[in-house]
C-alpha cells in the first residue's frame, strides 16, 4: 500500500487517481480486447448498433469489442451459457427485452431472468407493423378487415419465438379482436427476407426495419406514444385506437461472476458510448430509439419490466404451468 | 454500363494492395482448420472502418473470397474442411491427395475457385438487380425441399455402403435437433447437460468428424502421411489445364449453381458446392471415380463454392438481404460507413459498387499466383513435416480452432468427443460425410417444414403449400432424378452386362 501511494501520484496525474479510488480493482479495465457476444446471427439490430458501438468504445478505450454471435432458440442458446463463460469483464453478451423476462416464464430454456445481469440499457426498437410497398393493405384498417373476413389466414412473419415481435402480435390480436398466423424466424435478417418474398403477408417487426428496407416497403402502424421522428408517414396504433406501445430493449449483460466493480466500469463505459453525438445521430438516423439505465436504475427499471410482461404473459396465456 | 471507369477506379495502388492482402490472408485463415470465412470476414471489419468504403468493401471481398478458396486446402491435404463450404472437396481431393496426386488437386482447386469467382462476379457486375429477385423466390418450403435435396446426395455418396450412410444421415440429423428448437423454443436432447442448450456447433463438429480420425491413424499408423514417392511437387499447370479444358461444362454448371445457390439467403457455400457435386456425378460419364479421386468432382466444389461470393453479394447490395453469413457481416460494416443498401444502390451509390465490384473481380485474379504459390507451399509443407511434428500441430489447431467458434470450451469438449465417436464409427464402415450433411441440412429443413406447415396451414392447404409450388416442383423433380438415376444407370450397366463385361460395382 505504501509502494502503490508512493508510485501513483509520481506517474499519474490527480485525475487517474481520483478514478482509481473510486475502481480499485477495476482501474486498468479494458486492458484487452473485450468479447461482445451476440445471442443471434449477424445483420440484425443487435448486431447493427453492436457494430456501431464497437468504434466508439474503442476511441474511449483504445480496445477493440470483438463481435461474435451465438445464434439460437431467439437468443436463448446464448444465455443459458452466460454464467458458464469466465466472469472478468472480457466476454459480455448482449440482453435484450422482452424476451429474457418471457422465455424463463414459458419453459426451461436453461436460465431464469435473474440469471442475466444486465448492466446497461441503451436503446430500444418500438414494435411495428409492416406490409411490403404493393400490398393490398393500404392502411391498418384494410389490414383489420381483411383478417375479419378470414380469419387466420394472414401470416405475419417476425424474429423468434414469444420475442417482442410475436407478443406485439398477440396483444394486437386480441385489441382489434382478428385472428392471423406468426410465423417465427432466426432473426431480422430472415424475417425480412420472407416479407419481400411475400412468402408472408406482412412482418411484426421494428420501426428499424423501415429504415433499413426503405421504401421496398410500408410501415401500417408504430407501437409508440408519437410518431418516430425519422418515419413522419408512420401513424401510431395508439393514433388508430389501438393502445399498443412496446418494444424491445438492448443492453449488455455479463457473466453473474463478474466483479462488481468491473461491471461498473464497463456500464460507465457504456453510458459514455451512448452520449457521444456521432454515436446517437447514427442509431436515430437507423430508427432506434436511446435510453440509459444503468446500475443505479437497474432494480427499479427491471422490477417494473418484469412485472409489466408478467402480467401480459399470464393474459395471453403463454406462461407454462 | 460506364463500368471502365470504376475498373481504373479499383486500380489504384492502395486497392490492389489491399486486395493483395485480402486474399492472403483470407486464404491463410480459410486453410486452418476451424477458422472460417465467417471468421475471417468478421476480424477484418473494425480495421475497416477507417477506410474509404470502396477500398473497405474491396478489403472485405478479398478476404471473404480468399477464405473460401483456402478451405480447399485442409480439405484435400488433411480430409478437413478448412471451412464450411470445402465440404464436398474432401469426397474426391483427399482421395486425390492419398493417391500421389495432391499437387495436381491444388491446383485444379485454385484454377476452379478462380473461374467460380469471376462468374460469380460477373453476374454481380452484370445482372445483379435482376437476380435478386431469385433470393425472394425461395420461400421457408423452397428451403426445405433444397435440404431434402442435399439429403439425397448420402445416399450416392459413393463410399462404402448405402445403408450405412444413411443411417449416419439419420446420426445427423439427430444431432441437428439438439438444443433449443429455432422455431416454436422446444428445448430437445439436452437432459442435464445444460452446456448442449445451444446445440451441436457445426464448425466444431467440422473439425471433430473429419479431422480427429485422420489425426488418430496417423498416429496408428506408420509411414509418411502423403506419400509424395520422391516426386517434386509441382503446379502440374498443364495437366491441369488439360483437365479444365475437358470440363468446361462442369465449370460453368458448377459455376452458375454455386451463384444462385449463394444468392439464397440460409442456402450458402457448403450447398451450393454439394449440389454442383451432386450434379457433376450425376451426368459424367466417369461417375463411378467420383469419391475415388475423380478430378471433376474438385473442380465442381471449388468453382461452385467461390461463385457463391459474388452471387452472395446479390442480394446483401440489391435488397439489404444478406445472402450468406459473411455477406451479414459485411452488410452491418456498410451500415457503419453510412451507405444504405437497397434498389437504388447501384443508382445513387454507383461509383463505390462498381468500384467494389472491379475490386473483387482483381481480387479474384490475383488469387491465381497467389493461390498456387501458397497452394505449392502447403503441400511441400504437409508431405516435408515428421509425423511427429505434423500432428501435435494440427491437433492443436483444431483445439483453438473449436474454442474459437465462441470462445467456449464446451464446442471443445464437443469436438473431442464427436472426433472419437467419428474415429469408431468410421471403424465399423461408417464415413463423417453423411453426419455433417444430416447436421447441417437437418436443421434447414426442420426450419422450412415448420414455417411452411404454418403458413400453409394459414393458407388453407399444406399440401398445396409443399407440392403446389413452381420452384418446389422443381426442385422436387431433381429430388427423384438424383435418387432414380443411378438405379436406372446400374440397370441398364447389367443389362449390358450380360452380353459382355463391366467392372462397377
Amino acid at each position: 500500500m505504501t509502494r502503490l501511494a508512493r508510485t501513483i501520484p509520481a506517474t499519474l496525474g490527480g485525475l487517474a487517481l481520483a478514478a482509481a479510488a473510486t475502481l480499485a480493482g477495476a482501474a486498468g479495465y479494458p486492458e484487452k480486447t473485450v468479447n461482445y457476444i451476440i445471442p443471434f446471427g449477424p445483420g440484425g439490430e443487435s448486431d447493427v448498433s453492436a457494430r456501431l458501438q464497437e468504434p466508439v468504445f474503442k476511441k474511449l478505450t483504445g480496445q477493440s469489442l470483438a463481435i461474435q454471435y451465438k445464434p439460437g432458440a431467439g437468443g436463448a442458446a446464448g444465455w443459458a451459457q452466460l454464467n458458464s463463460i469466465a466472469g472478468d469483464g472480457y466476454t459480455v453478451m448482449g440482453s435484450n427485452l422482452p424476451h429474457i423476462v418471457l422465455q424463463p416464464l414459458q419453459k426451461d430454456v436453461g436460465y431464469k431472468t435473474d440469471d442475466i445481469t444486465t448492466v446497461f440499457w441503451f436503446h430500444f426498437t418500438p414494435d411495428a407493423l409492416l406490409v411490403t410497398a404493393d400490398s393490398p393493405f393500404k392502411t391498418l384498417k384494410d389490414f383489420i378487415e381483411a383478417a375479419k373476413k378470414a380469419p387466420g389466414s394472414i401470416t405475419l412473419s417476425g424474429s423468434g419465438t414469444n420475442s417482442s415481435n410475436h407478443l406485439a402480435q398477440q396483444q394486437f390480436d386480441k385489441m382489434a379482436g382478428i385472428k392471423t398466423t406468426y410465423v417465427p424466424f432466426g432473426g431480422t435478417g430472415p424475417s425480412n427476407t420472407a416479407l419481400l418474398g411475400k412468402q408472408v403477408g406482412g412482418s411484426f417487426g421494428y420501426s428499424t426495419i423501415q429504415m433499413m428496407l426503405g421504401a421496398q416497403v410500408r410501415c401500417l402502424a408504430v407501437a409508440m406514444e408519437a410518431r418516430h421522428p425519422k418515419l413522419p408517414d408512420c401513424p401510431t396504433f395508439k393514433e388508430q385506437g389501438y393502445n399498443l406501445v412496446g418494444g424491445a430493449y438492448r443492453g449488455v449483460a455479463v457473466p453473474k461472476s463478474t466483479p462488481p466493480d468491473v461491471q461498473a466500469k464497463l456500464a460507465d463505459i457504456l453510458a459514455k458510448v451512448n452520449a457521444d453525438p456521432e454515436f446517437i445521430r447514427k442509431m436515430e438516423e437507423g430508427g432506434f430509439a436511446m435510453i440509459n439505465v444503468g446500475p443505479a436504475q437497474m432494480p427499479g427499471f427491471m422490477a417494473e419490466i418484469k412485472a409489466r410482461y408478467e402480467a401480459l404473459a399470464k393474459e395471453m396465456g403463454i406462461v407454462k404451468q | 454500363m460506364g463500368s471502365l471507369e470504376y475498373l481504373l477506379a479499383a486500380l489504384t495502388p492502395l486497392n490492389l494492395l489491399l486486395a493483395l492482402a485480402g486474399v492472403v490472408a483470407g486464404t491463410v485463415i480459410g486453410a486452418l482448420p476451424g477458422l472460417t470465412a465467417t471468421m475471417a470476414v468478421a476480424v477484418l471489419v473494425p480495421f475497416t472502418f477507417a477506410m474509404e468504403p470502396a477500398a473497405a468493401l474491396i478489403a472485405l471481398g478479398a478476404i471473404y473470397t480468399g477464405a473460401i478458396y483456402g478451405g480447399a486446402y485442409a480439405a484435400i491435404l488433411l480430409n478437413t474442411p478448412g471451412t464450411p463450404s470445402s465440404i464436398a472437396t474432401t469426397f474426391d481431393g483427399y482421395p486425390m491427395a492419398r493417391g500421389g496426386r495432391g499437387d495436381l488437386a491444388l491446383t485444379l482447386a485454385c484454377l476452379s475457385s478462380v473461374i467460380g469467382g469471376l462468374v460469380g462476379a460477373g453476374f454481380l457486375l452484370l445482372l445483379a438487380p435482376p437476380m435478386a429477385t431469385v433470393a425472394l423466390k425461395f420461400g421457408p418450403v423452397e428451403y426445405f425441399w433444397l435440404a431434402v435435396f442435399g439429403l439425397t446426395l448420402i445416399a450416392s455418396l459413393g463410399e462404402g455402403s448405402t445403408v450405412k450412410g444413411l443411417i449416419g444421415g439419420c446420426v445427423g440429423l439427430l444431432l441437428s435437433m439438439v438444443g433449443v428448437a429455432e422455431v416454436g423454443g422446444d428445448v430437445r436432447y439436452v437432459g442435464e447437460f445444460k452446456a448442449l442448450l445451444g446445440g451441436v456447433d457445426v464448425v466444431s463438429a467440422l473439425i471433430g468428424l473429419y479431422c480427429v480420425p485422420v489425426l488418430i491413424e496417423l498416429v496408428a499408423s506408420p509411414g509418411q502421411h502423403l506419400d509424395a514417392t520422391g516426386r517434386v511437387a509441382s503446379f502440374r499447370l498443364r495437366e491441369a489445364s488439360t483437365l479444365m479444358g475437358r470440363a468446361k461444362f462442369n465449370l460453368a454448371r458448377s459455376s452458375v449453381i454455386g451463384t444462385i445457390v449463394g444468392i439464397l439467403p440460409g442456402a450458402g457455400g457448403s450447398i451450393a458446392s454439394l449440389v454442383a457435386y451432386s450434379e457433376a456425378k450425376r451426368v459424367s460419364p466417369r461417375r463411378a471415380q467420383f469419391g475415388h479421386g475423380e478430378p471433376e468432382g474438385v473442380m465442381a466444389t471449388e468453382s461452385a463454392n467461390n461463385a457463391t461470393v459474388g452471387g452472395g453479394f446479390i442480394p446483401t447490395l440489391v435488397l439489404g438481404i444478406p445472402g450468406t453469413p459473411p455477406d451479414a457481416i459485411i452488410l452491418g460494416a456498410l451500415l457503419v460507413q453510412g451507405i444504405r443498401t437497397g434498389p437504388t444502390l447501384f443508382t445513387e451509390q454507383a461509383p463505390v459498387v462498381y468500384t467494389f465490384i472491379w475490386g473483387l473481380i482483381l481480387a479474384t485474379v490475383i488469387m491465381l499466383p497467389v493461390g498456387l504459390l501458397i497452394g505449392r507451399f502447403a503441400f511441400k509443407s504437409i508431405v516435408a513435416i515428421p509425423k511427429a511434428v505434423l500432428v501435435p500441430a494440427v491437433a492443436l489447431l483444431t483445439v483453438l480452432g473449436s474454442f474459437a467458434v465462441h470462445n467456449n470450451p464446451h464446442e471443445v469438449q464437443q469436438m473431442v468427443v464427436l472426433g472419437v465417436a467419428a474415429w469408431v464409427l468410421g471403424r465399423l464402415g461408417f464415413s463423417a460425410s453423411p453426419i455433417v450433411l444430416g447436421l447441417i441440412l437437418g436443421s434447414i429443413a426442420e426450419r422450412g417444414f415448420v414455417q411452411g406447415h404454418l403458413i400453409g396451414g394459414a393458407r388453407g392447404s399444406v399440401v398445396a403449400e409443399f407440392l403446389g409450388r413452381p420452384i418446389s416442383i422443381a426442385i422436387i423433380a431433381f429430388i427423384l432424378l438424383g435418387l432414380l438415376w443411378p438405379w436406372w444407370v446400374k440397370r441398364r450397366q447389367a443389362r449390358q452386362g450380360q452380353q459382355g463385361a463391366t467392372t462397377n460395382e
